[in-house]
C-alpha cells in the first residue's frame, strides 16, 4: 500500500485565504503532503464540511509548498459553484480534509534546456513550482501568461521574479498584447528557441499549444483542467482520449494517467466523444448478427 | 473487539465491509489510502468480456447529498482483469468479490467461465442491471424470469463453494419477486441496491447534465430505499444472505442495513468523496457495536424485524467503549 510517494489524507488547516486579482489564493497547513508534492500534481479537497450533501472533491492544482508548520500548501481557485463558494467563504484556522498529492507530475528535462511555460487565467499556478524546480536545474525559463482582463491574468509579478521573460496577453488588452494567450507563443518559441513547452489552461488553448508545438517540432507537455469528482481514480468522469505507447487510443483518466500529458497525444478533437477506434468503442451491429 | 465476523454463504469474511462495484477501482486506487486487505473482501468494477470504453464525458452530475453518474461500465475486459488486477488483489491478501455484466446471458457465463479457473475469487457478484440486447435493451433486473436465466448460467459456470451474489436494482415494481426468483435459479446471496435511474438537467445550458442524458443515482440520497429493499427481501428471505449497500456513509448507516437484514455492507459512492471511508466506517461500526453491547455481528443481522426489547437491552452511549458486554439473552 502507501509508499513514499504514496497520497495522504489529512485534516487541512487554513493559515491564510486572500483576493489575487479575480481568484482566491488558500495556504493550508497539510502535514504530509508538501513534502511529497511533485510540480503539476494537485490536491483532492472535500467542501461542505462534516454533513456536507456536496460528494464531489475539488480538485486544484498546487501553487507552492512550504516546509512551514510541518508543511503548507497553496492553491489558487475561482469561485465557480457551490463548492468553490464555500471554500471562499473560509478563514484562517477552519479545517477541511485534504487529499494530495495526486496524479502525475510533469516531466523534468535532463539537461538545462530553455522551457516556455505556458499559462491562461489562474491556470498559470501549477507553473510556479515548476519553474522552482526548472530553475534549480539551469533552465532558461520565459512565461507567456494571458486572461480576458488584467484581474484574470495570474501570477504576472510571480513570474517576473522566477522566469527570464514574461510575455503577458489579455482578451481586452488591459494588459500586455490584446489577443488570445496563444497568439504570443509562436513568437517566443522562435525569439528564445524553447526546447519544450509546459502549459496549463483550459483544453482549447491547451490544443493551440500543442499545434503551435508541433509546429516548431518541441514537444509539450500540458496539464489538464478536467474537473475531477474524486481525484483518485475511482469515478471514471474525468476521462480524455489519450494514444497510448500501445498507439491505440484508450479512455484514460485525467486524475491518475494525469493531469500532465504530452500534448501531441491527447486527441483534442475527440474530446467529449468516445472515438471509434477506442479501446472497447462500441461497435456498429450489423442487422442479423449476433452481438 | 467486537466480532465483526460474517457470512456469505459457505464463504466467511473477517468483518463486513466492502466497497460497491464501480465505486472502489480495481483495489489499487483505494489501496494507495488504506490496506485492502482489511476490507470484508474488494468488490470489482463490473467485468465484460472485451474492453469497454464506457459512454462519452460529462459523465457525472452532484446532485443533492448524491451522485448521477452514466459512466458506461467502462473497463479492460476479462482477459487484461484477470492478467493485471486480479493477481494485484491476490498479493495484498485482499478478498475480491468480482462483478460481472454482460449484454447477453451468453457473455454473463462466458465471463463466468473464465473466471472459474482464477485463483483468489472469493464470490462472483452478478450486475443484474444491465441492457439485454436480445430483448429490446430491457434490464435484466426488470423481470424475474431474466433475471433468473442469468443467475443460472452464471451458477452453473461457477466452482461449488463460490458464492453467486445477484445484485438488484430497486427500479422495478416487486424487488421481492426478482430476488425470489434469482434464489430459485441458484443464487447463494443477494445484493442491493443498484444505483437509482435519473436524470438531471443543466438550468444554465437547459441541456441534460450528463452526455448519456440519463444515469445512475447514488449516494445518502437513496439510503431509505436501500433499507427498504433489504428490509423486504429480509422478511421474505430471512435465510438468504444480503450484502446491503446505498448511500453508505458512516458505522451507524452500515448498522442501519444490518438492523434491515444485511449480512455484509458495500460502501459505494462515498468513496469518490473519502478514499479512506471503508476503513473509517469499519472503525465506526466497531465502535457502535460495542456502545450498544454487542458482542457478535450476526445476533444484529435483520434486528428490526423483531419487536421491540429483543436482544438489546438500553442503549448506554456511555458505556462500552473500554470493555465488551458479553452478549446477554433477551430480556
Amino acid at each position: 500500500m502507501s509508499g513514499a510517494d504514496a497520497p495522504v489524507q489529512v485534516p487541512g488547516t487554513v493559515l491564510t485565504m486572500r483576493r489575487t486579482g479575480a481568484y482566491h489564493t488558500m495556504t493550508l497547513v497539510a502535514p504530509g503532503v508538501a513534502e511529497r508534492f511533485r510540480p503539476g500534481q494537485f490536491v483532492a479537497l472535500a467542501v461542505g464540511g462534516e454533513q456536507t450533501g456536496m460528494l464531489m472533491r475539488r480538485c486544484f492544482s498546487v501553487r507552492e509548498v512550504t516546509s512551514d508548520y510541518g508543511g503548507t500548501i497553496e492553491v489558487v481557485f475561482a469561485v465557480r459553484g457551490k463548492g468553490t463558494e464555500w471554500l471562499a467563504a473560509l478563514r484562517p484556522r477552519d479545517i477541511l480534509d485534504v487529499a494530495g498529492p495526486l496524479g502525475r507530475p510533469f516531466p523534468l528535462p535532463r539537461d538545462p534546456v530553455t522551457c516556455v511555460l505556458i499559462g491562461e487565467a489562474h491556470g498559470s499556478a501549477p507553473l510556479f513550482p515548476l519553474a522552482t524546480v526548472l530553475r534549480q536545474r539551469e533552465c532558461p525559463l520565459h512565461f507567456v501568461l494571458g486572461g480576458a482582463d488584467s484581474d484574470h491574468v495570474y501570477g504576472a509579478r510571480g513570474a517576473r521574479r522566477a522566469g527570464d521573460s514574461v510575455s503577458v496577453a489579455t482578451e481586452d488588452g488591459s494588459l500586455g498584447d490584446r489577443g488570445h494567450v496563444t497568439g504570443l507563443l509562436p513568437g517566443v518559441v522562435e525569439d528564445v528557441e524553447a526546447a519544450v513547452v509546459y502549459a496549463c489552461g483550459p483544453l482549447e488553448t491547451l490544443r493551440a499549444v500543442t499545434r503551435t508545438a508541433a509546429e516548431y517540432g518541441i514537444p509539450a507537455q500540458v496539464a489538464v483542467e478536467e474537473p475531477m469528482p474524486c481525484g483518485t481514480g475511482v469515478c471514471m468522469a474525468c476521462v480524455l482520449p489519450v494514444v497510448g505507447d500501445d498507439g491505440s487510443t484508450h479512455m484514460l483518466r485525467s486524475c491518475v494517467d494525469g493531469p500532465v500529458f504530452r500534448g501531441e497525444r491527447v486527441r483534442w478533437d475527440d474530446i467529449g466523444t468516445i472515438p471509434f477506434d477506442a479501446l472497447g468503442a462500441p461497435r456498429a451491429v450489423r442487422l442479423g448478427e449476433r452481438p | 473487539m467486537s466480532v465483526l465476523e460474517t457470512r456469505l454463504g459457505q464463504v466467511g469474511l473477517p468483518n463486513p465491509i466492502m466497497t460497491a462495484a464501480g465505486c472502489g477501482g480495481a483495489g489499487r486506487e483505494l489501496g494507495r489510502f488504506f490496506d485492502v486487505a482489511k476490507l470484508g473482501a474488494v468488490v470489482t468494477p463490473s467485468i465484460m468480456s472485451e474492453a469497454r470504453a464506457g459512454r462519452p464525458a460529462p459523465r457525472l452530475a452532484e446532485t443533492p447529498s448524491g451522485v448521477l453518474n452514466a459512466t458506461g461500465l467502462q473497463g479492460p475486459g476479462i482477459g487484461t482483469f484477470l492478467s493485471r488486477d486480479l493477481p494485484w488483489l491476490n498479493e495484498q491478501g485482499a478478498r475480491t468479490i468480482v462483478s460481472i455484466a454482460g449484454n447477453s446471458v451468453r457473455e454473463y457465463a462466458e465471463v463466468a467461465g473464465r473466471l472459474a479457473d482464477a485463483p483468489g475469487v472469493t464470490a462472483v457478484e452478478i450486475n443484474t442491471s444491465c441492457p439485454n440486447v436480445e430483448d429490446r435493451g430491457l434490464m435484466f433486473a426488470a423481470h424475474p424470469s431474466a433475471a433468473a436465466e442469468v443467475v443460472r448460467a452464471v451458477r452453473a459456470h461457477t466452482r461449488r463453494g463460490v458464492p453467486v451474489l445477484a445484485k438488484l436494482s430497486a427500479d422495478v415494481t416487486d424487488v421481492v419477486g426478482v430476488a425470489m426468483a434469482c434464489v430459485d435459479a441458484g443464487a447463494d446471496g443477494l445484493s442491493m441496491i443498484n444505483a437509482l435511474h435519473g436524470m438531471a438537467i443543466d438550468t444554465a445550458t437547459l441541456r441534460p447534465r450528463l452526455a448519456g442524458v440519463t444515469g445512475g443515482l447514488s449516494g445518502p440520497a437513496i439510503r431509505p430505499v436501500a433499507v427498504r429493499c433489504v428490509y423486504q427481501v429480509h422478511a421474505a428471505l430471512p435465510e438468504v444472505p444480503i450484502i446491503g449497500m446505498g448511500g453508505v456513509r458512516t458505522g451507524l448507516d452500515a448498522l442501519e442495513l444490518l438492523l434491515a437484514g444485511a449480512s455484509a455492507v458495500a460502501v459505494g459512492t462515498v468513496n469518490f468523496h473519502d478514499p479512506s471511508a471503508c476503513v473509517r466506517i469499519l472503525r465506526e461500526l466497531d465502535g457502535a457495536l460495542r456502545e450498544r453491547g454487542i458482542g457478535r455481528l450476526s445476533d444484529i443481522v435483520g434486528l428490526a424485524h423483531k419487536p421491540a426489547g429483543t436482544l438489546i437491552r438500553r442503549i448506554d452511549p456511555n458505556v462500552g467503549v473500554d470493555e465488551p458486554i458479553e452478549q446477554e439473552t433477551l430480556q
